[in-house]
């Protein structure tokens, strides 16, 4: 274990929500390493905690039990200075719901990370320049959110979690608001940065498009690890997928 | 490659120099302008009430300082005429404050208008859970959140104060001239006025201010996760 470099390490992880009466049980000690550079997609149906761990990693929200490792430093002992830091230049977020500052244009959000980084305005220009080249987007810098389509907004979002080069990339159901081949062009997007970068992109998903470029999946049941497989023994289970969304759609 | 269990001398913690995280004063500026802009009509109405507010305190004010300048001249008629208009001047009293009963209005307007200010601020945060989650986690610090909430009510303060206070010696000096004539307006000191206005728009900004520091407040202290929340 020693030889391998885990970007993420999830130990017991566990995350209640007391809603009064109630207690949910999102997470119920969790277990997960991740090593650099991988694209890994946290599979499961609603409801099963994907989101809630996605948070957890991300540094988002605090587990109940248990210890988030990124970079191999327990992020429980971070001061909020600190947590900013590392959400500003370590990792970068993909939203579901895109998440583009709406009063900024293209350009403008992919900037802001950069300039929260203390780069120099000309400098985040030209580096979010060459990012919406990056995404495909150059064309359309001085366009608002509401100007652009979903898929374009998820562009920019990508553009926009590339800012500081950061190691990780987070995307919580990256494809959840966007249709059949804009999803598709998203996801090979994604693992292409994750290839071209090295970037380890996590994303949090129930979308099966994603298991054809996943190197490894986790998937997740009433908030357990169900189990872990890596690309190579993944074919079975992306034929049983295939064979099950076929008769769904028919 | 080497792990490290501590805080220090990793990609995460560096020290403090290196562990930057900025947000200047122009750039903040500039967003808070942004978002004016674009919620143009709604930062309209949020001035509105201050406008109104502070119109009626500088028309308080301003028509106090042309009675004075009236007064200042010593003429019988003038003195006579505005005790004649209403305004309670002893046999020996030189100048005219304000009445109580325009300075309760006043003070209640300029009461009502804050109130109204921290509660369309408070609106506004509520909307704009997600914008703020967002910037959270793009490295946003609490301060930088609160100084754009800050900025906006500053210029919103300063755009509507200045607008109300024009407006409120305005109307002052024109109500005077139609009641006292042309010699009404030669006889103005026109320090006193300028001196009025002044203070009506620091005290607008003023208001402002204080009425989105709870706002702001709490608008900063927004948790990143917010900008995960998905409605369904
Ligand atoms: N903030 C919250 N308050 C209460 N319950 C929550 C909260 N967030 C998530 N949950 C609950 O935790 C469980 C897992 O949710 P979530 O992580 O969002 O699942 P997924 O993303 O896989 O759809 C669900 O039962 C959900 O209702
Ligand atoms: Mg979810």
């Amino acid at each position: 274990m020693n030889n391998i470099e885990y970007v993420v390490r999830v130990s017991e992880v566990t995350k209640s929500f007391n809603l009064g009466k109630i207690m949910v049980h999102a997470l119920r000690g969790v277990n997960l390493e991740i090593a650099t550079g991988n694209y890994i997609s946290i599979m499961g149906p609603s409801g099963s905690g994907k989101s809630t761990l996605f948070n957890m990693i991300g540094g988002l929200d605090k587990p109940s039990s248990g210890r988030v490792y990124i970079d191999e430093v327990d992020i429980a002992q971070l001061d909020a200075y600190e947590l900013a830091w590392l959400r500003c230049r370590k990792i970068g977020y993909i939203f579901q719901t895109f998440n583009l500052i709406q009063v900024m244009n293209a350009l403008e959000n992919v900037t802001l990370p950069m300039t929260f980084a203390g780069e120099t305005s000309s400098a985040a220009m030209d580096k979010g320049m060459d990012l919406l080249k990056l995404v495909g987007l150059s064309d359309r810098h001085s366009h608002k959110p509401n100007e652009l389509s979903g898929g374009q907004q998820q562009r920019v979002a990508v553009a926009r979690a590339l800012a500081n080069d950061p190691s990780i990339i987070l995307a919580d159901e990256p494809t959840g608001n966007l249709d059949l081949t804009t999803g598709e062009e998203i996801i090979a997007l994604l693992k292409r940065l994750s290839r071209e970068r090295n970037v380890t992109v996590i994303s949090a998903t129930h979308d099966f498009k994603m298991l054809n470029v996943s190197d490894q999946v986790v998937w997740i049941r009433d908030g357990l690890v169900d189990k872990v497989e890596n690309r190579d023994e993944l074919s079975i289970s992306v034929g049983q997928i295939g064979a099950r969304s076929e008769s769904e759609t028919a | 490659m080497k792990k490290t269990n501590t805080a220090q001398g990793n990609g995460i913690a560096p020290d403090k120099a290196q562990r930057l995280l900025v947000l200047p004063f122009r750039k903040s500026l500039e967003i808070s302008f942004k978002s004016i802009q674009a919620r143009f009509f709604r930062s309209l109405i949020t001035t509105t009430t201050l406008v109104l507010a502070i119109s009626f305190f500088s028309f308080v004010m301003v028509g106090t300082n042309a009675a004075n300048g009236l007064l200042s001249t010593g003429e019988r008629e003038y003195r006579q005429a505005l005790v004649k208009s209403g305004y309670d001047l002893e046999p020996d009293q030189v100048t005219v404050g304000s009445s109580p009963k325009q300075r309760w209005i006043a003070i209640l307007s300029l009461l009502v208008c804050v109130v109204g200010i921290v509660n369309a601020h408070l609106m506004a945060v509520t909307e704009r859970f997600r914008e703020i989650g967002t910037m959270k986690c793009l490295g946003a610090l609490d301060r930088f959140v609160m100084r754009l909430f800050i900025l906006e009510a500053g210029m919103q303060g300063l755009a509507g104060s200045l607008v109300g206070a024009l407006a409120g010696a305005f109307f002052a000096l024109a109500s005077f001239g139609l009641r006292f004539g042309s010699p009404a307006l030669t006889h103005l000191n026109w320090g006193d006025i300028l001196g009025s206005v002044g203070m009506a728009v620091g005290g607008g900004i003023l208001l402002s201010l204080l009425g989105v520091m709870y706002p702001a407040w709490i608008a900063s202290r927004m948790q990143p996760v917010e900008a995960m929340r998905v409605e369904h």
